[in-house]
């Protein structure tokens, strides 16, 4: 039996008076890549965010429930927010590298977090995450060059490069592949694929394709209900909800 | 260009196309007239300052110049304490008003709750609107006792002036401050923090970076404005041309600045003298001086977008 990484138990989120999430139970096995997939608006980021707390950013939020961590809730009073973070990596929609060296980006997490400051120590926390996120060979003799100028998909994988450098248990990816190009999207998915020996991945899609093509494990979100969640072959292949069935074949069809 | 717009628009009669070309070329040429006065006004503000003052430069000798006695009724014109002058109360009043100017401008775009922004905004804003000779009067009457009573000989100082300047510089390198890092993308943000940073840590580390060329710009257009500055700083500082000593204690001494010199004596000078000429000589200093902060300025930010637009 594969242990659950995360256990997101009886979960509400709201903005202001808005309900954005409504009394979720989301098991996250560990090791795995569980997708998350629903129409625009249904509360998909608002959950991801949830987990690592990026949600504490916005002023009018608020979250009920609990976000087992290896059984730890990470909205308990005594939780270190800037702690989990590191646990818990996040991957955005638009690649954002800082406009600094490709060097420094990667490089950032191991600075902040006192891993390594700089010297040999540092240069092979570097190598190693540009290696995991299959970005060294590209950049291995430019690593003093602007993040900023690599192409759309190399940021990307900076981006899992910077997020991997921290050694975080658990990585969340929102959208990673929507500004990305068809050959930049398999690219990220088979390291997604690499990376999940090592990490628990959770991904945001709107891609159909990609949700079963990557994933291990498949949520279905509807107006910030989850509706269904199970294997991605099974949820694919034999839904059980009808309103799955009518999304995942509308928008496949 | 011009046929483009055409193919573009598609005129269905001929006829209403001339009109329109007619006009946009009425509204181009103004425009560029507006542009090329700019730049004549500024030609010919220095050419004329160039035709006052050059004559000093010819006629008092250069070791004249550069030496420390500036007594113009036995024709000396040494431009060293002004020099100095200038150059004491305005580095005391950078070093007062960046890091204040700074630390402000992130507390309020960074840090602060909104509604904290929205009572210091007006507050900030009116401080810029103060008439610089209100500040200075300011100063006479209310800082200059206190520095005295700190144990100065008097409280007219180049500190005073610094004081003040700041104060005046204030205002222009918060807002420009608090504009750059607004424009910082909040994607960098999340960026940092989803890895683990702290607050300071974001801040400190990458916006403040990611923000650099606008708060060059920011520092910048702070110190011209207090090197330009003239009548508040006169009230202040105490008038006395001297080279002050060095060291620590030079900040508590009485200076006159180059600004104010011209202000104080150009009323009293015979028109073409040789004195009137000294003081258009230090007008060109001046000029000179915030020219080249400038051209420090533009060339700060113009290797920031050079890099930015690397981007696309
Ligand atoms: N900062 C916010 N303040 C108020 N409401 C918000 C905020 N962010 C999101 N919402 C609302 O919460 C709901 C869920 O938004 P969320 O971004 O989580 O959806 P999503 O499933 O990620 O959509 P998409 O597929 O378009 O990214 C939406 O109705 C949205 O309008
Ligand atoms: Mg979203």
């Amino acid at each position: 039996m594969i242990k659950n990484k995360i256990d997101v138990e009886g979960f509400n989120f709201y903005y202001g008076n808005f309900q954005a999430l409504k009394n979720l139970n989301v098991p996250i096995r560990e090791h795995q890549i569980t997708a998350l997939i629903g129409p625009s608006g249904c509360g998909k980021s608002t959950f991801l965010r949830s987990l690592n707390r990026m949600n504490d950013t916005i002023a009018s939020a608020r979250a009920e429930g609990k976000v087992l961590l290896n059984g730890k809730n990470v909205y308990d009073p005594d939780v270190d927010v800037v702690e989990l973070r590191q646990r818990v990596g996040m991957v955005f929609q638009r690649p954002n590298p800082f406009p600094q060296s490709i060097y420094n980006n990667v490089a950032f997490g191991p600075r902040v977090l006192g891993m390594a400051q700089k010297g040999t120590d540092l240069d092979n926390i570097v190598e190693a995450s540009l290696k995991e996120a299959a970005l060294w060979d590209e950049v291995k003799d430019r690593l003093n060059h602007l993040a900023t100028d690599l192409n759309p998909g190399q940021q990307q994988r900076l981006c899992i490069a910077r997020a991997v450098a921290v050694r975080p248990e658990v990585i969340l990816m929102d959208e990673p592949c929507s500004a990305l190009d068809p050959v930049a999207t398999l690219s990220v998915e088979e390291l997604m694929r690499e990376l999940s020996d090592e990490y628990t991945i959770v991904i945001v899609t709107h891609n159909m394709q990609q949700a079963a093509r990557a994933s291990d494990w498949t949520g279905f979100f509807w107006l910030g209900e989850l509706v269904e969640f199970a294997p991605t072959g099974e949820l694919f292949t034999n839904p059980k909800q009808e309103l799955t069935e009518s999304y995942i074949t509308g928008r496949q069809g | 260009m011009a046929a483009q717009t055409n193919l573009n628009s598609m005129p269905p009669q001929d006829e209403a196309t001339t009109p329109t070309n007619w006009r946009e070329l009425v509204i181009e040429n103004l425009i560029r007239l507006a542009g090329i006065s700019a730049v004549l006004i500024i030609t010919m503000i220095f050419l004329f300052l160039l035709r006052e003052g050059f004559p000093a430069f010819v006629e008092v000798p250069l070791s004249d110049l550069f030496s420390s006695r500036w007594y113009p009724i036995e024709d000396k014109f040494g431009l060293l304490p002004l020099l100095a002058g200038s150059l004491i109360v305005t580095v005391g009043a950078v070093v007062i008003a960046v890091p204040l100017g700074l630390t402000t401008a992130i507390y309020l775009g960074e840090i602060a709750p909104p509604w904290q922004r929205e009572i210091l905004k007006p507050f900030i804003e009116v401080l810029a609107g103060i008439p610089s000779i209100v500040l200075g009067f300011f100063g006479w009457v209310a800082l200059a006792p206190l520095i005295q009573s700190m144990g100065a000989p008097s409280g007219l100082t180049a500190f005073t002036g610094s004081l003040i300047l700041a104060y005046m510089a204030l205002p222009t390198i918060i807002s420009i401050t608090e504009d750059a890092l607004y424009a910082v993308p909040k994607e960098y943000r999340d960026g940092a923090l989803a890895i683990g940073a702290t607050q300071w840590q974001t801040i400190w580390r990458v916006v403040l970076p990611a923000a650099r060329s606008g708060i060059v710009i920011a520092v910048m257009l702070g110190i011209g404005r207090a090197i330009g500055e003239t009548m508040a700083v006169m009230l202040v500082t105490g008038n006395a041309a001297n080279i002050p000593d060095l060291g620590f204690g030079a900040l508590f001494q009485p200076v006159r600045t180059m600004t104010a010199t011209i202000a104080a004596e150009m009323g009293e000078v015979a028109q073409g003298s040789l004195h009137y000429s000294v003081l258009f000589g230090i007008g060109i200093v001046l000029f000179i001086i915030t020219f080249a902060i400038n051209s420090l300025a533009t060339y700060f930010v113009g290797g920031g977008k050079r890099r930015r637009g690397g981007q696309i």
